[in-house]
Parts: structure tokens; sequence; C-alpha cells
């Protein structure tokens, strides 16, 4: 008669769990790594960033000083120095990456002998450590003996330019390892966007007797759109982010001509240690991050609501 | 709790905009030991953090000696160069025991003996006598901090310089130099000397350059190497009341910035604009430069027939020449060996046993046979380490006058305006010389006057 209590008992709370507690059973475990690893340090990093901390100094706690790290970070000529620098290289980065990424996509939409095996070429760089191709791309560079001044025409070693070494050309060489290690990726989203296009549209253009011109900008694009602005906005994101591979080829030299917020975050936090200082600056680039990343996602939003 | 937040917030902060990875976890201590001898509180193993160079496996093979001598396995785990000051650091936010003892950075010396995370060593050293082993200087930079030892001077380092013989000794070269310079073609005597050679020897249309010099802005490289000049030509970094405006901007450091300049722009092989120690052995072993600056540490690889097989047996040493003058120091490199504040008394106590018995003479000796740096007075001046190797002579002179950049807690602030200001005008070439001084001498104020160095 227990025995039977005891079943009854367990069906009974077996029947009591619901979907609803199911789910929170096996969703509970992610919400609490993601409050402890993501949301809670995010608030505490906000908060941080109101006072004067350093993380190497365990013996003084966090001072309350308000908007002073705004205040003097957004009042610092150098900062606005670096942040004008990485929206220069963001520009830039993003907008050759789009163009090389759609090109090579429409070059490799038709099948052909070898295109496979161009194809995983191309993908190669996205494949590599960026401190490897910092490292790589910095022999590269070399005026002695690196092939790149003999590539664009100086045959003679040393009567190129240094490419990492003069401050209007340094910008340039990441942008240039940025473009070539990133437009595979901009390529590969676009391809399956071409790809995805139907084959009657040309059809019935062709029939309209539709320019290839026209086809283009009226098909191709709006089609592959969406995927573009994609690519876009990922790209956009990482390449304010970009780090390593200034670290890898100038260490944001010479001087500070190659020094983005990023690589001028990291010594805040890493070198000086002024952790609430950092944690402000780190919120400033993350809200510029935010705000760029919701024009695009506003673009996107449009583009999808008129095709 | 704070610190533990701190160190979360750190890594946040890191991984929202650089998408730098948390610093990797300790190593994992090895199996125990078998007990030769008693340990204090059962000991088995140490755990000793250094960055990743010869000099720290030489320091593990001394370990396993101790191993077979007392029973206590010592682990000498490395760190590439680039990442151990944060290593480090990240252990010292989180009061961390990964580590039993450090081999750190003279310039860390402040800011972990003030921060409290090196244990303070002075009744030990004194205690046992081992502060009268190694030579003033040494203990000076590489131990104390406020008038305490606060490490044991483990690696002597210093920024000295390579030559090729095969150039400096031939006939015709000696010849040519002379009719042009009026003296004979040698080492040179003081840092115009350095000059002239550097433009003697440079023929682009060899590929060969008189000089290669540190210009790499991460880290301290650039620092490092232009203070050699600033040091030699009469200026410094500061005075004894920390005031830097007039010490560190003056006629002298400007001319001594306007020669290292002048060497980076017009005698060194190109594509060096961030090259540190790595680019100086690379730029020798290739032949392009007839001369190269470096730590000391890092000479082994051009003596060495499969490191630099071209060149290996024709490469002289000497120490860093003086300015006009007659003024001469080094840049010092090299570290000492701490213990961790935050392990146990008994494990604090086993470290202290390890340091007595590495600073012992018979393991000097061995530490200096391997190849280490000794700083040991006794080890220093034999003359079976003067000659041991081609560079042993002229570093155990050049221990004799080195100098440190700022070693205080704010030394992380103060490097990173001396970095960029010097990198802006050396290799940039922005401003003149006496605005790159003024702009560090400004910033340094400043920074020294909220830490309450200055009023």
């Amino acid at each position: 008669m227990q025995l039977t209590r005891t079943q009854t008992a367990r069906a009974h709370s077996r029947r009591s769990l619901t979907d609803v507690q199911i789910q929170v059973l096996f969703i509970a475990p992610t919400i609490i790594l993601l409050v402890l690893w993501n949301i809670f340090p995010l608030f505490y990093s906000l908060y941080l960033s109101f006072t004067e901390f350093s993380v190497i100094k365990p013996d003084v706690p966090p001072a309350w000083i308000g908007l002073q790290n705004y205040n003097k970070l957004l009042s610092d000529p150098r900062i606005w120095q670096y942040f004008t620098l990485t929206g220069r290289y963001v520009v830039t980065t993003v907008a050759l990456q789009a163009i090389v990424g759609f090109g090579l996509a429409l070059f490799l939409r038709e099948r052909f002998k070898g295109s496979g095996l161009i194809t995983t070429l191309i993908l190669i760089p996205i494949m590599m450590s960026p401190v490897v191709i910092g490292l790589f791309w910095k022999l590269i560079y070399n005026p002695a003996f690196g092939i790149f001044n003999y590539l664009i025409g100086y045959s003679v070693p040393n009567s190129g330019p240094d490419w990492l070494g003069e401050a209007s050309r340094a910008l340039w060489a990441i942008i240039i390892v940025d473009v070539w290690m990133w437009s595979p990726f901009v390529m590969l989203l676009c391809l399956s966007g071409l790809k995805a296009i139907p084959d009657y549209l040309y059809e019935a253009a062709a029939i309209d007797r539709a320019s290839p011109w026209f086809q283009f900008w009226r098909i191709t694009l709006p089609q592959v759109a969406p995927l573009l602005l994609i690519a876009i906005l990922f790209r956009t994101i990482e390449a304010f982010k970009t780090f390593d591979l200034v670290m890898g080829l100038t260490g944001g030299g010479p001087g500070d001509s190659t020094e983005l917020i990023a690589v001028h975050l990291y010594r805040a936090a890493f070198t000086r240690f002024t952790t609430g200082e950092s944690s402000a600056l780190a919120y400033i680039i993350l809200v510029i991050v935010i705000a760029v990343s919701n024009l695009y996602v506003r673009s996107l939003n449009r583009i999808r609501g008129e095709s | 709790m704070t610190k533990k937040l701190g160190l979360l917030t750190l890594g946040l902060t890191a991984a929202l905009v650089a998408g730098c990875a948390v610093p990797a976890a300790p190593a994992a201590p090895a199996a125990p030991a078998e007990q030769a001898t008693a340990a204090p509180a059962g000991v088995t193993e140490l755990t000793i953090w250094w960055a990743e160079w010869d000099p720290a496996n030489y320091l593990q093979e001394l370990a396993n000696d101790y191993e077979k001598e007392r029973g206590i396995k010592v682990n000498v785990v490395q760190e590439p160069w680039g990442t151990y000051y944060n290593k480090v650091t990240a252990e010292w936010a989180a009061k961390g025991t990964g580590y039993d003892m450090v081999v750190g950075d003279s310039q860390w010396l402040g800011q972990a003996a003030t921060q409290g995370h090196y244990l303070d060593l002075t009744d030990f050293m004194k205690e046992k006598g081992l502060d009268k082993t190694v030579t003033p200087a040494t203990l000076l930079y590489y131990g104390t901090y406020d008038g305490k030892y606060w490490a044991f001077p483990t690696e002597g380092d210093a920024l000295g310089w390579a030559y090729r013989k095969d150039l400096f000794e031939d006939p015709a070269e000696k010849e040519a130099f002379k009719a042009k310079y009026g003296y004979d073609l040698d080492v040179p005597k003081d840092l115009l000397q350095l000059r002239d050679i550097a433009e003697f020897f440079t023929r682009p249309e060899k590929n060969l350059y008189g000089v290669a010099i540190y210009t790499q802005k991460d880290y301290d490289a650039i620092t490092m190497g232009a203070q050699n000049f600033i040091f030699n030509f009469g200026a410094d970094w500061k005075n004894d009341k920390f005031e830097v405006e007039g010490v560190l901007n003056t006629e002298n450091a400007a001319k001594a910035l306007e020669l290292y300049r002048e060497l980076y722009t017009k005698f060194m092989p190109p594509g060096l604009s961030n090259a540190f120690f790595q680019e100086m052995n690379d730029a020798f072993i290739s032949g392009q430069a007839a001369m190269i600056t470096n730590y000391f540490a890092f000479f082994p690889a051009l003596v060495n027939s499969q490191t630099n097989p071209n060149y290996y047996d024709k490469v002289g040493f000497f120490s860093t020449p003086p300015g006009p003058g007659g003024v001469q120091f080094a840049s010092l490199g090299g570290q000492g060996l701490s213990v961790n504040a935050y392990i146990s008394p008994e494990r604090q106590q086993a470290a202290k046993d390890f340091i007595e018995w590495f600073a012992s003479k018979p393991v000097q000796e061995k530490w200096a046979a391997l190849g280490g740096y000794t700083c040991n007075i006794e080890v220093l001046n034999s003359d079976t380490f003067k000659k041991a190797t081609p560079y042993n002579p002229a570093f155990a002179e050049t221990m004799n006058f080195v100098k440190d950049f700022w070693n205080i807690p704010e030394f992380g602030d103060l490097l990173v305006v001396s970095q960029r200001e010097l990198s802006k005008y050396i290799v940039e070439g922005q401003g003149t010389a006496k605005e790159a001084l003024d702009n560090i001498a400004r910033e340094h104020t400043e920074i020294l006057k909220k830490a309450g160095y200055l009023k």
C-alpha cells in the first residue's frame, strides 16, 4: 500500500512538471552563466567607469568620481584623434572589402574549371591567425627583401618606401592587409546570395533585352544587398576592434599614426592599468559601435521590406 | 570581492573591444617529486614564472639539480615576453597563488612592493648575507625599492653592442676609415665615434648598413634604446626630487635624440621601424648591420654556428660607449627573483630556501656556466667567467654602470608617454627632439604630481 502511494506521488510529481518548468530547467544554467560572465560584469564595469580604480591596486577600493572619466576622455584631443583615425580605418577597409569581396563573388559565381580551387585559395587568409598574418606581412613589406615593393614596381631592393616606417603609409599598409584578409569573408556571403538568385529573373530580363548593367543594378545588387549589408555590419564591428593586426605590424607606430582606439584601450587597461578610465573608454566605444550597427540594421530592414 | 570583480571587469573590457583572451591559467603543477630531505611543512614542489627565453631554460636546468639535492621539484613556467607582464599583473589582481616565485622586471619593483604583491625579503637577505654576494648596482636596480629588498638579483642584463670583426679588422677598411675620419677604426670610444663608424659602413648598394637600434613602440624598446643616449649625453629622467622639467628636456638630451634619429634614418637597415631584440639579431645574422645594440641575454645566438652560420666566429662585443662628455651608462635589463606575498608561510619559506640555494657561489658559477648572467661579485670578476664567452668581458664591465628607467608604481603611465613621444620624433620624424622631450617632461610632471611625488 505504501509503495503504491510513493509511486503515485512520483507520477504526480512528474505530471506536475509543466512544459514551462522543463524549459526553465534547461535554460537556467545558460542564463546563470550568462548573468555571471556577461551581464553582471557588463554592469559592474559600467559602475567602475564612474570610479577611479586600478585593478592591480588590491587595497584601494573604487572611488566614485561621477562623470570625471567620461569628461576627461571626451575632452582629450588625443582620444578624438584616435577615434578619427579609427573611423577612417573602418570606413576605408569596409568599403574596400565590400567592393573587392563583391567583385570576387561575381567572378566566382559562374562555375568554371578550377573555380573550386580558386575559391578555397582565396579563403585561406580568413583561416589564419591575425598575429601570424601580421608577422608574415611585416616581412612582405620589408623594403630590403620584402616582395611587396617589387610587385608594385620597385625592382631594386631598398629603393621602395618603408611602408610600416612612414607615418603616411603605415595606416594604408594595415588597411591593405585587412582587406586581403577579410574580403574573402564578404565574398563568401555575397556568393551565397548570388547563387540563390533564381535564373528566371535573368531569363525574363534577357527576353526584355535588358542590358547587363541594368540586370546588375535591378536584379543582382538588390538580391544580394541584404547579405552584403550583413557582411558590412560584421566587418564594421570587427574593424572597430582591430587590435592584433596593428600590434603585429606597427605596435601603433610610428609615433601614434596607427594607434587605433582598441590599441589605445589595450594600453590604458593593460599597460597603465587605469581600470576605471579604460572601462569608460570601452563604454564610449560600445555606444559608438551600437549606434553604427543600428544604422546598418535599419538600412537592412528597409531593404528587406522593399524586396 | 572587489579585486575579483575588478579582474572580471578587466577581462570584459578587453573582450569588449580588443577581443583579447583572458590570460591563460597557470600551468598545472607537476607530480610531486620524491622527497629526499624534509621540506617546509611538506612542500614538494615550487613554481617559478619567467619570460620565454634561454635564461629560463638554464634556470630549469638548475632547478633540476635542486630537486636532486633537496627533493623539491621546481617548475619554471615560461610565458612569451609580449604577454608576460599581463599574465603576472592578472595574477596580482586576483591575489593569485599560481606561482611561488616570479622573475620580474626591475621596473615592476615599485608597483609590486607598494601594492603588496611581493614578499619583503630585507631581513632574509641581510640575515643570510645574500645582499653582500651581488654587485651594488644590481642589488639596487633589481632588488631594492624604498630601501627594502624585494628581489634577489637573478639575471643581470643590460644593453650592449655587437660588431662585425671581419669588417672592423679588415686592413683596407681600416685604411679607408682613417683616411676619412682621421682616427683608427676600432670599437667606438664614444657615441660620436659610433656614429662615424655607422656612417662609414652604410652601403645600401651592398645591403650593408652601419647600425641597428631599438625602435619598437610596444612596451619599452625605443625608450630603453634612446635612454642610453640621453643618459650618456648628461641628461636624466629625473633628479633626486623627482623633478623632470629642466632635467630631461635639456639641450644635451635633444642632441642625444637627434643622434639617435640620425642613426635610425641614415645608417640603419630599412624596414626596422618597429624593431626589438629579434630584429636586431636578424639584422646582424643576415649581414645587414655592422653593429647592433641588444640586451646581452640575446647575444648567445650570435656566437652560435647554428643560428649565425656566416658570422658566429666574426663577432665582437663592446659596452655602450660614453657620450661626448665622458658620461657612461647602459640601460638596465635583467630581473630579480621575488616571492609571491599571497602564498602560505610554508611555501614562502620553501621559496626563500630555494633563493638561498640559488645565491650560493657554486650554483651561481653553474648559472654563469650555463649561460645565465650572474650578478654574483666573485663569479663576475673571475677569469673563468670573463673567458667563458666572447661577450662576458663586456657584460662584466657594463654591470658597473647600468641605469634604469623609472621603477615607481606609475612606471606604466610614464612609459606610455615616452614610448609615444620618442617614436613620434625618432621614427615618424614629427617635430623636433626638443619638442619631444618637452612633451615627455610636461606629461611626466603631470603624472608625478597626480601621484604625489611633486607638488
